[in-house]
């Protein structure tokens, strides 16, 4: 059984990662971009998640919440990076 | 061995692999969100929703699957902590694309923001001391 | 030091969060290595000073339990309708962003609605005005005034369960009055 379960997940995070991927090339503006990434991260803490339940160990966990770590500091970082720059022209 | 602990081992499996297929096409959600809706806000709504409740699941499959008490606590340390995280990171790439226009207006029904975020360029464009006082709408 | 002294009150909270996360990295909860993870909470505590944050000294688990579960129910029908809508409407959905004035001024209460509100349903807090207390809401698939009533409704129904958690004396009884008037 886990190996139906198996082919159905990777499948599934495979069109996942694809679309995630469409939209970081397609994406019209920066924060489409960095929202797309952070998706992208969550399906990578996804596989490792369901590498750990299907082989039974812990080994990847502190991997998932580095991951999720990485996709939060990250797009905070861009989203004020992209708030600054936009506000400055503005001033007199 | 009787057949007892055996009937148990299924279904905690067969609950762990459902939990594992839902929480897998949770991520195929965020995805097809991401493609298919119009604006960057409502890409936001498809790109946080999902992913909290997929880790969710995945999560309690990796806890069902490993059947010792001590990882419980230390999954659900992983989920408190994507539960803290995930608002706030959206609440700021929501902030600076309100502020940088990324909105189409034509897909609002309703926009009581607009008033007041105009309101306050004027009031800062006519004198510099004033801060708050008249920024509610 | 010239800074003003925490109460060991106010700091347990932070403090048995911290050993919790620290038997969590172990993945060990022996009593040895609590110990030591309790020593360290205290000595990053002291060495790491962040202004302390405001809690009202209540919190009620007959409330907060059911409060959980409804949460959790919450972010299943979120996933589930932001998969619908994707699949179903696509590009052709309707939006608007709504202002929501919230009962409570502190910052915790404020903090933990919007956090709550960025999970459940079709909303998404856009701009917080801390002087007035309040949130900007994007709301997904709002077509009209009467879903714009209907988010704000929800939105005030959180923070009243809140406030029943976890808010203080005087929010309680003014949450009281307003339900009983």
């Amino acid at each position: 059984m886990m190996g139906v379960v198996l082919t159905v997940t990777a499948v599934a995070l495979a069109l996942a990662a694809a679309g995630a991927i469409i939209r970081i090339a397609r994406g019209p503006s920066l924060l489409d971009r960095v929202l797309a990434a952070d998706v992208l991260l969550a399906i990578l803490g996804a596989a490792l998640c369901i590498d750990m339940a299907v082989n039974r160990h812990l080994n990847n966990l502190m991997l998932v919440v580095a991951v999720s770590v990485i996709g939060f500091i990250g797009s905070v970082t861009v989203a004020r990076f992209v708030a600054d720059r936009r506000e400055q022209p503005s001033e007199p | 061995m009787n057949p007892e602990p055996n009937l148990v081992d299924a279904v905690i499996d067969a609950v762990s692999a459902v939990f594992m297929v839902v929480g897998a096409l949770m991520s195929l959600a965020a995805a097809i969100g991401l493609l298919r809706f119009p604006d960057l806000m409502s890409r936001m709504h498809a790109a946080t929703k999902p992913q909290v409740l997929g880790l969710f699941l995945l999560l309690a499959s990796v806890g069902l699957q490993l059947r010792t008490w001590w990882v419980w606590p230390v999954l659900l340390v992983a989920w408190i902590f994507q539960l803290l995280t995930v608002p706030v990171s959206a609440h700021m790439v929501g902030r600076a694309g309100y502020r940088t226009k990324h909105l189409h207006k034509e897909l609002l029904s309703k926009d009581e923001l607009e008033a007041v975020v105009q309101k306050a360029a004027k009031a800062a464009r006519e004198s510099e001391a004033d801060d708050g006082g008249n920024r509610t709408a | 030091m010239s800074r003003r002294r925490v109460s060991l009150r106010q700091e347990l909270p932070l403090l048995v969060w911290l050993v919790i996360v620290w038997g969590a990295l172990w993945q060990d909860f022996s009593p040895g290595n609590l110990l030591f993870g309790a020593l360290l909470a205290v000595a990053v505590a002291r060495l790491f000073y962040l202004p302390p944050v405001e809690l009202s000294g209540r919190f009620n688990v007959l409330r907060a339990v059911p409060f959980a579960v409804a949460f959790l129910g919450r972010v299943v029908a979120a996933s589930c309708q932001v998969f619908y809508l994707a699949v179903a409407q696509g590009p052709k959905v309707t939006n608007a962003v709504v202002a929501v004035p919230l009962r409570s001024h502190s910052d915790l209460m404020v903090t933990a609605t919007g956090h709550v509100i960025s999970l459940i349903p079709g909303s998404l807090v856009v701009e917080v005005d801390r002087s007035t207390s309040t949130l900007y809401i994007h709301g997904l698939n709002v077509r009209n005034g009467e879903d714009v009533i209907k988010l704000r409704k929800e939105v005030r129904d959180t923070e009243a369960g809140l406030i029943r958690i976890m808010g203080t004396k005087e929010e309680l009884s003014a949450l009281n009055q307003e339900v009983g008037a």
